[in-house]
């Protein structure tokens, strides 16, 4: 898909607006007549997660401000934006990895199936259960590959038995698509995998335990173009049977990857809409710069 | 520079500095190789020293006698010495009297005294064995006197030099491995003497410093690493732990003395008080050693494990925790093998007594082997040499041993992630 052919072509009076201030912009620069948003598509259905009003401090510092998104379970989302934007930071409160940062402070409101995720009733072990993360590097356990797979689950009860748990690995390693290059080899160490592998390892570990949500935090920026192919490839067929957040710094993987998109920057969301939207015709200024590549 | 000969690429003056900079890396490879070397010398020295002294105490001379027992003043009963109470009946006779009157009669009245505690030891032990040699004459090989052994290995006084060349003569002097100075205890005549009982001791407070150390140490660690809110309080803990290390070891020996003796009144001398003691100066090596270890988990083990919905002690106890082990275990033995070596603290409890038998709990007043050391390096007679020696070597090996246990330990758990 081209990116930035439909967008229009930067004129020479835009350039020189980029060091105005920002309230001093008009936003007549874009084009007037603005598509119904994601949001407004999307507000008759139910979504798997609602945010409203999501701000992260970090100490002092706020790192997010007043954010609302809503994830649906049979789209990927995507959040871009620069680096230190806050998309990894709003990733981590949708299964509350922030609660593990002593001087992290979550306000607002996010709710999983209409149940609030921060409050008292929620058990943070559950949620993580229903919510389920991959990180930017591969992270397996110094553990054999079917150690990896079959810890969530033992943990948390699921498959009692020996020959239950078995299945339950090759389940997952086959959704991940590595059962066929590791299914001879389950006993050897996690860490003897190649990068791609071990991240197709730690999807498997996380759809291991049946989530609901799959939370991925740049999965392929430690990935070399084939692996992140084949994990691009694994996004897809997981999509619909999960909802799946990505964080990207790679416009080009949201725009492959994912059906909706949201712009970071500063802490702020930007923007959010249908991806094919937000790459053609953003309706942000800021956005559309990021998109152009005039930063970022 | 357009023509002619090709422009020099480095100009004299470059030229002499690369030459100035080399040999200065050559002058710093030197001063390394000969650091090295000095430290390989002194330890060279330290082990061949040690050796060439104390590699004899592991060895003794025994003299050729004999003994005619029916005709000699031992009363005993053959049938009381094959009794419980044989020991007692064997420690009462006057086997000394009988060995000094053989000897006089055999190597002249200068060899009166030739045989110590350990001939009487011998004669006594040969006796429980074998009733029946106080119906006959029989020759015995015994261990001979500190006097005499000293006179036979290196120089002793003139008398025994004497009777050294006299028992050569008639080869009436072999050397063997001293077998009771790892079987037996401390005793006053340094011919006697054994390291089993401070061996045993040593042990035995190694053990209670082991099992109270690592545990709590351990979980200190794994607590203020991963469950404490860092706070004024975690603060000043961790400085405080950090100042424990440092503090020098005579004063634990005085809080064990003024703690655990004259507060909770536990037995004086006794290895649980040692080793209660030896617990309290180990432990922040121990906490400081595992805090390290933990913080050199890569985080994102945990956020893994967390990610699946581990709780905090599952991420603790099925991840963190053995991955840390490995370095966990080399600060503790390294913490352990320091504590083997400690003589202060043990001296202000009370555990510089003459303990004449290996101690059969951990509250039996019993010795250890570095007060052993100390001990026997303060004693007159030059039989002690030796064995003081001896018992270095003992004490080395058995450091050497811990060492490598933690070596091993550490290989065998390390993993990499």
């Amino acid at each position: 898909m081209p990116l930035t052919s439909t967008t229009p072509a930067p004129s020479s009076s835009e350039e020189i607006a980029a060091d105005v201030p920002e309230t001093l912009l008009p936003s007549v620069a874009l084009p007037a007549e603005e598509p119904p948003t994601a949001m407004e598509l999307d507000s008759q259905r139910t979504p798997k997660m609602r945010a409203q009003g999501v701000s992260v401090f970090y100490g002092d510092k706020q790192a997010l401000k007043d954010v609302s998104i809503d994830i649906h379970d049979d789209r990927v989302t995507a959040f871009i934006g620069p680096s230190g934007c806050g998309k990894s930071t709003f990733l981590r409160t949708l299964n509350r990895m922030n609660d593990t940062i002593p001087s992290a402070k979550v306000t607002g409101h996010i709710e999983l199936d209409g149940e609030d995720i921060n409050s008292a009733d929620m058990d943070v072990v559950q949620l993580r259960a229903r919510v389920g993360m991959v990180f930017q590097k591969p992270n397996p356990f110094p553990k054999s590959i079917f150690e990896n797979v079959a810890y969530g689950p033992r943990i948390h009860g699921l498959g009692s038995s020996k020959a239950e748990l078995e299945q339950i690995v090759e389940k997952s390693l086959k959704r991940a698509g590595l059962w066929d290059e590791v299914k001879d080899r389950l006993s050897e160490s996690g860490i003897s995998l190649s990068g791609g592998q071990q991240q197709r390892l730690c999807i498997a570990r996380a759809i291991a335990v049946d989530p609901e949500v799959i939370l991925m935090d740049e999965p392929c920026s430690a990935l070399d173009p084939i692996a992140t192919a084949k994990i691009e490839e694994l996004i897809h067929e997981l999509r619909g049977r999960y909802a799946i957040a990505i964080v990207t710094h790679n416009m080009q993987q949201a725009a492959r990857v994912s059906q909706r998109t949201a712009f970071f920057h500063l802490g702020e969301m930007i923007e959010y809409g249908k991806t094919s939207e937000i790459f053609t015709n953003p309706t942000q200024r800021r956005t559309q710069d990021y998109i152009t590549g005039r930063y970022g | 520079m357009s023509s002619g000969a090709p422009a020099r690429r480095v100009s004299p003056s470059k030229d002499s500095r690369l030459r100035k900079r080399y040999a200065a890396e050559r002058r710093f490879r030197l001063a390394g190789l000969f650091a090295v070397g000095l430290s390989a010398f002194f330890l060279a020295f330290l082990l061949v020293n040690m050796a060439w002294k104390g590699l004899g105490g592991f060895t003794q001379y025994q003299a050729a006698i004999a003994i005619d027992f029916p005709r000699s003043d031992l009363i005993l009963d053959p049938t009381a010495i094959k009794g419980p109470d044989a020991e007692v009946v064997i420690a009462g006779a006057d086997i000394e009297g009988v060995l000094a009157k053989a000897a006089s009669a055999t190597f002249g009245p200068a060899a009166e005294n030739m045989f110590g505690a350990a001939a009487v030891r011998s004669v006594g032990r040969q006796l429980v064995r074998d009733p029946g040699l106080l119906n006959r004459s029989v020759t015995l090989w015994l261990p001979v006197g500190s006097k005499v052994d000293v006179a036979a290995k290196q120089e002793g006084d003139a008398a025994s030099e004497k009777l050294v060349e006299q028992l050569k003569a008639k080869s009436a002097l072999r050397r063997t491995i001293n077998r009771d100075f790892l079987l037996e205890s401390d005793a006053t005549d340094p011919s006697a003497v054994g390291i089993w009982g401070a061996l045993k001791g040593t042990f035995l407070t190694i053990m209670v410093t082991m099992l109270l150390a690592f545990p709590v140490g351990v979980l200190a660690a794994v607590y203020l690493e991963e469950f404490a809110t860092r706070n004024r309080w975690t603060d000043a803990i961790e400085v405080s732990i950090n100042n424990l290390a440092a503090v020098p070891s005579i004063i634990f020996g005085l809080l064990g003395l003024a703690v655990f003796l004259n507060v909770m009144h536990l037995p004086r001398s006794a290895p649980l008080v040692g080793g209660l003691t030896l617990a309290l100066m180990t432990m922040p090596v121990i906490v400081i050693a595992s805090r390290n270890a933990i913080t050199s988990v890569p985080p994102s083990i945990r956020d893994a494990a967390l990610g699946v919905g581990a709780s905090k002690m599952q991420v603790v106890f099925h991840h963190v925790l053995p991955l840390a082990l490995p370095g966990i275990l080399t600060g503790t033995i390294i913490g352990m093998a320091r504590a083997l070596g400690e003589t202060a603290p043990l001296l202000m409890i009370g555990m510089r007594a003459f303990i004449a038998a290996p101690a059969h709990g951990i509250t039996d007043p019993s010795s250890v082997l570095p007060v052993q050391i100390f001990l026997w390096s303060d004693e007159v007679d030059r039989g002690f040499v030796e064995k003081t020696s001896a018992a270095i070597i003992v004490l080395l090996l058995f450091m050497l041993l811990m060492n490598g246990l933690a070596i091993y330990l550490r290989n065998r758990f390390e993993q990499r992630w």
